[in-house]
């Protein structure tokens, strides 16, 4: 592996960051999450209706790296809205319980602005659009 | 393999006046749940209170210890 191709997976990781207002990192799909506390998250995110945007890091072991890299945070899931980590699976669970999580994703994605996965060809991610 | 005796007296060694209860969560030493704390995580935010916790195993979060969820509570 060279170290272009890393770089070229942290640009990916941070363009879809960026782009995406919520964004989760996660082992397997929405559909058919890997693992249960990928699970928990995407089942917090879809109880609140919030749109959201999918990356599965399985594909490449240099995906999840290159996020831990970027985030400094070990584990996923990740969950970010508008370019900040909220937070992997515990934090996430917490603040669905307590509301904070509604507050903080619900009061500003609206339906009206959904994400815009758009992907060039050859991007290094998947990145998969879900309400 | 850590077990979660040797978690939880990494966590009170690293972390000044923490104190952790851990559980080994599925019984195969890898998965692990915690509840810690401490006067440190004071005006700290969730995530930087669990980044400190987490920062006790470094690279040994993702590997020998699978998972390790957490709960952190300030005082």
């Amino acid at each position: 592996m060279s170290e272009q191709q890393e770089n070229q997976i942290r640009e990916a990781i941070t363009r879809a960051i960026a782009e995406n207002e919520v964004i989760l990192f996660m082992k397997g799909t929405p559909e058919a999450p890997a693992c249960g506390f990928s699970a928990r998250t995407v089942g917090a995110l879809q109880s609140l209706g919030v749109p959201f945007a999918a990356v599965d890091v399985l594909p490449d072991p240099r995906i999840r790296q290159e996020l831990s890299a970027l985030s400094q945070w070990p584990t996923i899931p990740q969950l970010f809205a508008r370019g900040e980590l909220i937070g992997g699976c515990d934090i996430v669970t917490e603040m669905y319980e307590t509301g904070e999580l509604a507050e903080v994703l619900g009061a500003r994605a609206t339906p009206e602005s959904p994400t815009s996965p758009t992907v060039a060809a050859g991007a290094p991610l998947q990145i998969e659009n879900r309400l | 393999m850590p077990d979660a005796a040797d978690i939880k007296l990494r966590i009170e060694a690293a972390i000044p006046g923490a104190r952790a209860e851990v559980e080994d969560w599925t019984g195969g030493g890898d998965h692990f749940r915690a509840t810690v704390t401490a006067p440190a995580f004071a005006g700290l935010s969730r995530i930087e209170q669990h980044r400190l916790v987490y920062g006790v195993f470094g690279g040994e979060i993702g590997g020998p210890i699978h998972a390790l969820s957490l709960t952190t509570i300030s005082e």
